[in-house]
């Protein structure tokens, strides 16, 4: 399929110098894991066509990388499932607009568990309040306060605001799902939530509100979380959950393609982040992956890259990128991965063991 | 309760022409497998206000099968008879909510990892319809008509990369009279070829004409209709009210007279089209080159228009969508540059749209950039990839499509 769609052959041309691996991995490993969301098709990204939409995958990151040009996913192609998958390393089943937990152990309960660390040391930063819940299985020999802090940015910035000035200048970053647009499960505890955030973080509600009204969407926000995260408590294993992506649904194939080029902007800005932030860098590996793709032109039962229904193949594969010390730079994988072998390779890199998790890992890393 | 179980009068309560169809193939129900025959049901429950095509390819169908022996039907539906289901989607109604149980199904078959095969045998299953079914001559070969960017002064970006393949790309085009060009090409062929919605106008603004036998759809037409329909949408998912599945259901169970449309005939299956648009369509309520591309897109499906022009302009700025659906803005800023990059891949997919229907390989297809100097001609005589950078007129370009 990648040869069909030039993935492989554009990432081909970007390597012209010999592969090299980076800096030896020393102890202290950290993860950083960025979902490219909420679903990005290989046309508007490394085919060729769209590489001009990707400038800082391209040019910045890529060529620091081992870059996997065929990751499948065989799961439910909605959101919050498709991100539980990656998470649990299986294909979830449950509806993706219920509020329900992962029936799997996610990462974040693998790492923990095996490897006693505390609660401070893995968050999530998702981008609704549809993702409440992902930071902790049902599963009765993890869950239960073996999971990750669940960052919901949006859901504190909406706290944070007195209601009269939510409708004017923050309401950007204050949507929430782009398929049914007003679906916002309820949630609990908002306020107290909020200044028990703000001390964690070292953050005054005030600066975080005023920060926020310079910031251009809700990713730029979770992104501003992270970054605060990495700063305050430094988790060794972090999950970015990006979505402005999704703006496609509306149908509006310019805002699908400016949110695309923020989320590359972004993605660079992390590894930034992770190369100047004393606890991360040297020690930090990065895995960048959509958590989807979306409906091929071509397919008569979608329509094009408005949605992600149809389960063909383009809306099923994407792309991987892994960098950081152990992983071999400017190296393209080209055998097809699935989108369950995150957890597992994050188990071999990070050292614990995904037992219920039925990838496997990705033996070019680590 | 399964297709066996069936009786002539559990269709009591479908309009008459579809309760008429149902009754009389009550026999060949029996023998179709769960997985497909409510799906046949959820087309034959609207076919009294179906357009004429659609009711032609869904009697097709029957056409199709009602000759074939039980052994052929079971070889023919031996794909969907092995998908597994679960027994609870033999406990609803779907007899009378076939949409419903289409959802529940759809859900089914992705939790259960069966999409793909479900998928599969519905592309072969309709590719044998086809291919048993002759298909009839076209009066006249189809065409399609774009015009894109009205109200962007300058734009930097090129345009038509996708369909400068498929035709030549013209790049000298003067602009004087090329809209009332399309317009005469449009009355001119609904006239030659009068077609109960054979010909249609599509307007992402306010329609500028009206012409005998010329199907008119407008943006702005709507407004009201869209309004309304975005106050059901937010008592629905305010808390408490419901929540993406209940907006779901609501929005394809609702008829038009609950939106204060009301006609007879023709006007009725219109109704029916509108309120489909804005309820199926995500963001047809509110961005007007959204509208455009889907009502295009589905005119095509279910119409199957000998003529369709679509006109694209300038939709409202980015706003959240909260904010779009509270409607706090009562004169939306407009952003013609953004609507253009929407409309330039929107025209791409009525070509690909229009190439799915019956005499494609005839059909003719132009998209213009408005009041501007590109467009890109596609047709049987014009040579594909290929530039001309010659002065030349619309109306010339409409000739050499062979309009």
């Amino acid at each position: 399929m990648r040869a069909v769609t030039g993935a492989s052959a554009s990432a081909a041309t970007l390597f012209g110098f010999a592969p090299t691996v980076g800096t030896a991995t020393p102890k202290g490993k950290r993860a950083v894991v960025v979902t490219f969301g909420g679903g990005a098709r290989d046309q508007e990204t490394f085919m060729p066509e769209g590489q001009e939409n990707i400038p800082f995958l391209l040019n910045q990151l890529v060529p620091q990388a081992t870059f996997f040009t065929q990751v499948i996913n065989r799961g439910i192609l909605g959101h919050y499932v498709a991100t539980a998958s990656l998470a649990t390393g299986v294909y979830e089943t449950f509806n993706n607009f219920t509020a329900v937990p992962p029936q799997y152990p996610t990462v974040f309960e693998y790492f923990r568990k095996d490897l006693k660390r505390p609660a401070t040391d893995t968050w999530v930063v998702a981008p609704s309040n549809g993702f409440n819940r992902i930071g902790e299985s049902g599963n009765r020999a993890y869950g239960g306060g073996l999971g990750a802090g669940v960052i919901l940015p949006k859901r504190l910035l909406a706290s944070a605001l007195p209601k009269s000035s939510r409708d004017d200048l923050y309401d950007h970053l204050l949507r929430d799902n782009y398929e049914t647009p007003m679906y916002t499960p309820q949630l609990k505890g908002g306020e107290a939530e909020l200044h028990a955030m703000a001390e964690l973080l070292k953050l005054s509600v005030s600066d975080f509100a005023s920060h926020a009204r310079s910031l251009a969407s809700p990713d730029e926000l979770s992104v501003y979380i992270a970054k605060q995260l990495m700063r305050q408590l430094a988790p060794s294993l972090l999950w970015v959950t990006l979505h402005d992506i999704d703006i496609a649904h509306s149908g509006t194939y310019s805002l699908y393609l400016e949110a695309i080029q923020r989320t590359d902007r972004l993605c660079a800005e992390i590894w930034k982040t992770i190369q100047s932030e004393p606890e991360y860098a040297g020690k930090t590996n990065l895995f960048i992956l959509p958590d989807f793709g979306r409906d091929s032109d071509e397919d008569p039962g979608g329509n094009g890259f408005q949605h992600h229904r149809t389960g063909d193949a383009l809306s099923r594969t994407t792309w991987m990128l892994v960098m950081g010390p152990g992983v071999r730079q400017n190296r393209v994988v080209d055998r097809p991965v699935q989108s369950t072998d995150l957890v597992p390779t994050l188990g071999t890199v990070l050292g614990f063991s995904p037992e219920l998790a039925q990838g496997k890992s990705l033996n070019e890393i680590g | 309760m399964l297709p066996r179980q069936l009786t002539a009068e559990q269709f009591s309560r479908y309009p008459p022409q579809a309760r008429s169809i149902a009754q009389a193939h009550i026999a060949l129900f029996g023998q179709l497998p769960l997985a497909f025959l409510p799906l046949l049901l959820r087309e034959l429950i609207g076919y009294d206000w179906k357009f004429p095509a659609e009711c032609k390819e869904l009697d097709n169908q029957f056409t199709y099968l009602s000759p074939l022996t039980p052994e052929q039907l079971e070889k023919e539906f031996a794909a969907f008879a092995k998908l597994r289901l679960s027994p609870d989607l033999e406990q609803i109604d779907w007899v009378n909510a076939p949409a419903q149980f289409s959802e529940k199904l759809s859900a089914h078959l992705w939790a259960t990892h069966q999409i793909d095969v479900f998928r599969a045998a519905s592309v072969e299953y309709i590719r044998r319809v086809n291919a048993a079914v002759s298909s009839a001559v076209l009066p006249m070969r189809r065409l399609g008509l774009v015009a894109i960017g009205r109200g962007v002064k300058e734009n930097g970006r090129p345009l038509f990369r996708k369909l400068r393949p498929e035709g030549v790309y013209f790049k000298d085009v003067n602009p004087q009279g090329g809209k009332e060009a399309l317009f005469e090409v449009l009355q001119r062929r609904a006239k030659m070829q009068p077609l109960a919605f054979g010909h249609w106008y599509i307007d992402g603004g306010e329609s500028e004409i009206t012409a005998d036998g010329v199907t008119c759809l407008s943006f702005h037409s709507l407004d009201a209709l869209r309004r309304t329909l975005v106050a059901k949408m937010r008592e629905t998912m305010q808390p408490g009210g419901g929540g993406p599945e209940v907006l779901r259901t609501l929005l394809a169970q609702t008829k038009p007279e609950e939106l204060g449309l009301s006609g007879s005939g023709e006007e009725a299956v219109m109704n029916r089209f509108r309120v489909s648009v804005l309820t199926e369509g995500s963001g047809t309520q509110l961005f007007s080159t959204t509208f455009v591309q889907w009502s295009a897109r589905e005119a095509l499906r279910r119409a199957q228009p000998l003529t369709l022009l679509t006109r694209y302009a300038p939709r409202q700025r980015e706003q959240s969508m909260r904010e779009l659906l509270a409607g706090t803005q009562t004169q939306p800023e407009l952003d013609a540059a953004g609507a253009l990059i929407d409309a330039d891949m929107n025209a791409y997919y009525t070509w690909i749209n229009q190439q799915r229907l019956p005499g494609a390989e005839q059909a003719g297809f132009l998209v213009w950039f408005e009041d501007h100097k590109e467009a890109v001609a596609i047709g049987p005589g014009l040579k594909r990839g290929t530039e001309d950078n010659s002065a030349i007129s619309l109306r010339e370009i409409l000739s050499q499509i062979k309009t």
